[in-house]
C-alpha cells in the first residue's frame, strides 16, 4: 500500500512541476460560432507545420473572455473566439489584468437563417412580421400605442399576405449567442419600425424588443442546431432559427426564408443585404507572442487568402468572408500585429 | 364449520388466481416496456452508427513527378514533405475528366476526394523516396458526402432532392449535384470505388472533415483519465474502508464520517468539475483540459462508490475468520492483510471496475475543467490536453456537417462497448470467486 501512495505522490509532484513548464501548443477559447471554423484552421495549421495542433475549447464568446482576461503566463489562453466586440468592460477588466497588448481579428460573418423545410413553401417576411409573431408584448392591433400580450396565432394575422399556417418557430434559448444576435437584430430591427417604441428608453425598449413570446409559440429547442434541422423536417409548417452553416450543410433539406425581401444566401450577407447576420472576431494576446511557439504562423495562417478568401476553406464551411479590400487592410494589420487602443 | 371453510376458500380461489395473473402480467408488461425501449434506443444508435465503421475509397493514377509536385528529385526531406500533393490530386482528378474544363466544376470535382488525403500521399511519399518521378495508382478517401452515398450502395443515377423532387422520397439526400455524382457513377462503374474497413475512425484525432476524424485522441484521453482515477481512488477509498470498517471506534465522529461519505455519493457530479475548476485549475496551477485534472475530479466523484462498496464486502467477511486468526495469534493488521482483505477483494474490485466505469461515461464535471476541446494531436502524458469518449459524442452531435451523425453514434456505440465490458468484467469476477459463507 505504501508503495501506491508512494507513486500516488510522485504523479501529483510531477504534474505540478510540468505545469510550471512553458506550453507547446497554442490554447484557444471562445465562441461556439466561431468554434466550427477556428478548429479548421488549427487542423490545417497542426498538419501543415511544424508546430503542436492548437487546442480549442468551446466556452461561449463571453466565457472566453473572461479566461482570455484573467491575466498573462502559460495558464491563460493566447486567443479567444467571438462572435460579438469585445466590450469596454472586458477590455478593462483585461487591462486591469496586465493584458494590455490586444490585438483584435475581424474574420468574417455569420448570418441567422430563418428557415422552414424545402417541403413546405418558402416564406417571405419583414423584420417587422418576425417581431410581431414573437415578441411577448406587442403594438395593441387596434392602432393605439400601448403593449399588449401577443395575440397572434397565424402567420396571416401578423400580416394577410403571409400563409395561414400556425406560428411555430423553433430556437435557440437564452443562454445562446445565436439568440442574442437574433434578439438584436431581427427583434430590435422589426420593433424599431413602431415609433413609440423606438423611442422609449433603452431599458424599456429592449425589455419590448428582446422578450420572445412564452406561449409555446416559440419553441426553445435548445443549444444543438442539428436538432432544430431535424424537427423542421419532421414539421413543414415550423421555422426555425440556427447558423447559416447549419443551412448550408443542409440546403437539401432546409430553406432560407427572405428576410425583408433578402434569402440568407452567401453573396447577400457578404453583401451586408441580409438583415440578420453578425461578425465575428478573435482576439490574440501580444504578449505571448514569443513566449507560446506559432502563434503569429496562426494568425497568418487564418489571414491567410486560402483561408478566409472567397474561394477559402472556411468559406467552404459555411463562413461569410469580408469584402476583398477589407481582408488586405486586415491582414495587413494582423500580421504586423497592431494592437487594440481601446473600445468604445 | 371445516367444510364452509373450504368453501369459501374454494369461492375465492378463482379470484386470488386471477389477482395473481394480473400482478405477473403488470411485471411482463414492465420488462417488456423497457427491454422494448433498449432495443429501439440501442437499434437507432447501431442502424445509424455502423456506417461510422467503413469508409469509401476512390483510385486514382497520381503522378509524383517534379512537374505535379513542384520539387525537384532531389530535394530535403522536409521541402519534399511539404510538396504541392495537392496539386498532384487535382492533376490526376483533371487528367481523369478531361472534359472538365469550367473553373467552378473543376472545384466540384475536386470535391470529391477528401481533404485529407494530401497528408496520406505526402506519408506514402515519405516511406519511400524511390516512388518519386513515378505514376502509382492509389486508393484516396473519399470526401463525406461522396462517401455517404457510396458506403450505402445508393444508385448514383437516381434525381436529387431538390426543386420538383423535393417531395419524391424515393430521391437522393445530397449535397452533391448530378455533375459530381456522374463522376462518382463512372468512377463506380469503372470499379475504383471501395468500401472498405474504416481504420482511421480508430487511428486519428478528431478532425473537422467527418471522413478524417476519429476516436483515437479520445480514447488515449479516456484511458489517462481512468488511469489516474484508478490510481488515487482505489488506494485512498480502500484504506477508508479498512479503518472505517475494522479499526474506527464507534462514536460521534465515525458517524458523521459515513453520513459525509453517503452525502457525497448523491452529489450531482458537475459539483466536482466546480471544484476542480476553483482548486486544481484556479489554485494549484494545474494544465486546464488535461487528463490529470480530469482523473482527479473523477477520483473524487467515484471515491464514495468504491468506498460503500468495499465497506459492503469487508462487512461480508464473517467475524469467525478475524477471531479464528486472532486466536492463532495475529495481529489486528495481519488479520486485514492476510485474512479479511484478500476475502473481500473480489467485492471490492467489483465496486471499483463499477465505480470506473461510471467515471468513463461522465462529461458533466469536465465541461468545466476544459476538457470539452478540439484535439487532433493524440495526447503522450497526463498533463497533454485531452478529450474524453462522451465529450466527443458531445462535440461531435453539435457539428453542422452531416456526415458526424453516424460518427456520433459510432463513438457511442465504442463507448458502449467498453462499458458493456467492464460491467462483464465485474460481474464474471463476482461469480468466479465470490463465496458464499
Amino acid at each position: 500500500m505504501s508503495k501506491r501512495i508512494l507513486l500516488t505522490a510522485s504523479v501529483l509532484a510531477l504534474t505540478v512541476s510540468q505545469a510550471a513548464q512553458a506550453r507547446d501548443y497554442i490554447s484557444i477559447v471562445g465562441s461556439s460560432t466561431v468554434f466550427p471554423f477556428a478548429t479548421v484552421v488549427a487542423e490545417k495549421f497542426g498538419k501543415s507545420t511544424d508546430f503542436s495542433t492548437p487546442t480549442i475549447e468551446s466556452t461561449g464568446s463571453g466565457g472566453g473572455m473572461k479566461l482570455f482576461c484573467t491575466g498573462i503566463g502559460v495558464d491563460t489562453p493566447d486567443i479567444t473566439n467571438s462572435s460579438r466586440r469585445m466590450k469596454a468592460s472586458e477590455f478593462e477588466m483585461c487591462q486591469e489584468n496586465g493584458v494590455t497588448d490586444v490585438v483584435e481579428v475581424l474574420i468574417g460573418f455569420d448570418g441567422i437563417a430563418f428557415a422552414n423545410s424545402v417541403e413546405a413553401q418558402q416564406m417571405d417576411v419583414s423584420l417587422t412580421d418576425i417581431y410581431l409573431a414573437l415578441a411577448k408584448d406587442v403594438p395593441n392591433p387596434d392602432g393605439s400605442e400601448t403593449l399588449v400580450a401577443n395575440p397572434y396565432s397565424m402567420w396571416s394575422e401578423v400580416n394577410p399576405e403571409l400563409p395561414a399556417i400556425e406560428i411555430e418557430v423553433l430556437g435557440p434559448p437564452p443562454t445562446s449567442g445565436t439568440r442574442d444576435a437574433f434578439a438584436e437584430l431581427a427583434m430590435e430591427g422589426g420593433c424599431s419600425t413602431f415609433g413609440f417604441i423606438d423611442s422609449m428608453e433603452k431599458k424599456d425598449f429592449q425589455a419590448a424588443c428582446h422578450t420572445m413570446r412564452e406561449d409555446g409559440r416559440y419553441v426553445e429547442a435548445g443549444e444543438n442546431d442539428n436538432l432544430i434541422v431535424q424537427k423542421l423536417q419532421a414539421n413543414p409548417d415550423a421555422l426555425g432559427i440556427f447558423g447559416y452553416s447549419f443551412l448550408e450543410q443542409n440546403s437539401d433539406l432546409v430553406q432560407s426564408s427572405m428576410v425583408d425581401g433578402v434569402a440568407a444566401e452567401f453573396d447577400a450577407i457578404a453583401d451586408g443585404d441580409y438583415p440578420i447576420s453578425r461578425p465575428l472576431y478573435f482576439y490574440v494576446k501580444k504578449q505571448h507572442v514569443g513566449t507560446v511557439p506559432g502563434i503569429a504562423e496562426y494568425v497568418a495562417e487564418f489571414t491567410a487568402e486560402r483561408t478566409w478568401g472567397d474561394d477559402g476553406y472556411l468559406a467552404d464551411k459555411g463562413m461569410i468572408p469580408l469584402g476583398e479590400e477589407a481582408r488586405v487592410e486586415a491582414a495587413a494589420a494582423v500580421n504586423a500585429m497592431t494592437t487594440l487602443a481601446g473600445i468604445n | 364449520m371445516s367444510n364452509n371453510t373450504t368453501e369459501k376458500v374454494r369461492a375465492s380461489l378463482q379470484k386470488r388466481y386471477f389477482k395473481e395473473k394480473v400482478f405477473r402480467s403488470i411485471g411482463v408488461v414492465a420488462i417488456v416496456a423497457s427491454l422494448s425501449f433498449l432495443v429501439v434506443l440501442l437499434g437507432s444508435i447501431i442502424y445509424k452508427g455502423y456506417p461510422a465503421f467503413k469508409a469509401s475509397y476512390i483510385q486514382l493514377d497520381v503522378t509524383l513527378t517534379e512537374e505535379t509536385l513542384d520539387v525537384s528529385a532531389d530535394a530535403e526531406d522536409s521541402e519534399l514533405r511539404r510538396a504541392n500533393y495537392l496539386g498532384a490530386i487535382r492533376t490526376a482528378l483533371r487528367e481523369r475528366f478531361p472534359e472538365v474544363t469550367k473553373r467552378g466544376d473543376k472545384r466540384n470535382l475536386y470535391r470529391l476526394i477528401s481533404s485529407g488525403a494530401e497528408y496520406a500521399l505526402s506519408d506514402f511519399m515519405m516511406e519511400d523516396r524511390s516512388r518519386f518521378g513515378q505514376t502509382h495508382s492509389l486508393w484516396l478517401l473519399a470526401d463525406d458526402e461522396a462517401d455517404a452515398l457510396l458506403k450505402r450502395n445508393k444508385d448514383l443515377t437516381k434525381p436529387i432532392r431538390t426543386g420538383e423532387n423535393a417531395k419524391n422520397k424515393d430521391a437522393l439526400i445530397t449535397r452533391l449535384n448530378t455533375d459530381q455524382l456522374g463522376w462518382l457513377q463512372s468512377f463506380k462503374e469503372a470499379g475504383e470505388t471501395d468500401v472498405r474497413l474504416a481504420s482511421t475512425f480508430f487511428t486519428n484525432g478528431d478532425s473537422r472533415e467527418a471522413e478524417q476524424a476519429g476516436i483515437r485522441a479520445a480514447l488515449i484521453g479516456s484511458a489517462y483519465t481512468l488511469l489516474i482515477t484508478f490510481v488515487l481512488s482505489f488506494p485512498i477509498a480502500v484504506a477508508a474502508a479498512i479503518y472505517l470498517e475494522e479499526f474506527a471506534p464507534q462514536n460521534k465522529f465515525t458517524d458523521i464520517v459515513e453520513v459525509n461519505i453517503n452525502n457525497l455519493a448523491a452529489v450531482p457530479s458537475i459539483v466536482f468539475g466546480l471544484l476542480g475548476l476553483a482548486v486544481f485549475i484556479n489554485y494549484l496551477q494545474l494544465p486546464r483540459s488535461a487528463p490529470v485534472v480530469g482523473g482527479i475530479v473523477l477520483s473524487l466523484m467515484t471515491l464514495p462508490t468504491i468506498i460503500i462498496s468495499s465497506r459492503a464486502a469487508l462487512k461480508a467477511v464473517p467475524p469467525s475468520i478475524r477471531e479464528a486468526a486472532r486466536g492463532l495469534g495475529a495481529s489486528p493488521v495481519q488479520v486485514v492483510t492476510h485474512h479479511v482483505l484478500p476475502l473481500a477483494m473480489p467485492g471490492i474490485l467489483t465496486g471499483t471496475i463499477i465505480g470506473l466505469a461510471q467515471a468513463l461515461g461522465e462529461t458533466a464535471p469536465l465541461l468545466m475543467i476544459g476538457m470539452v476541446a478540439f484535439i487532433v494531436d493524440i495526447p503522450n502524458s497526463v498533463t497533454d490536453p485531452a478529450t474524453v469518449l462522451p465529450v466527443q459524442v458531445f462535440l461531435w452531435a453539435d457539428a453542422p456537417e452531416r456526415a458526424f451523425t453516424e460518427r456520433t453514434s459510432g463513438a457511442i456505440l465504442v463507448l458502449l462497448a467498453f462499458l458493456v465490458v467492464m460491467n462483464l468484467t465485474a460481474v464474471l469476477l463476482r461469480k468466479k470467486f465470490e463465496r458464499r459463507w
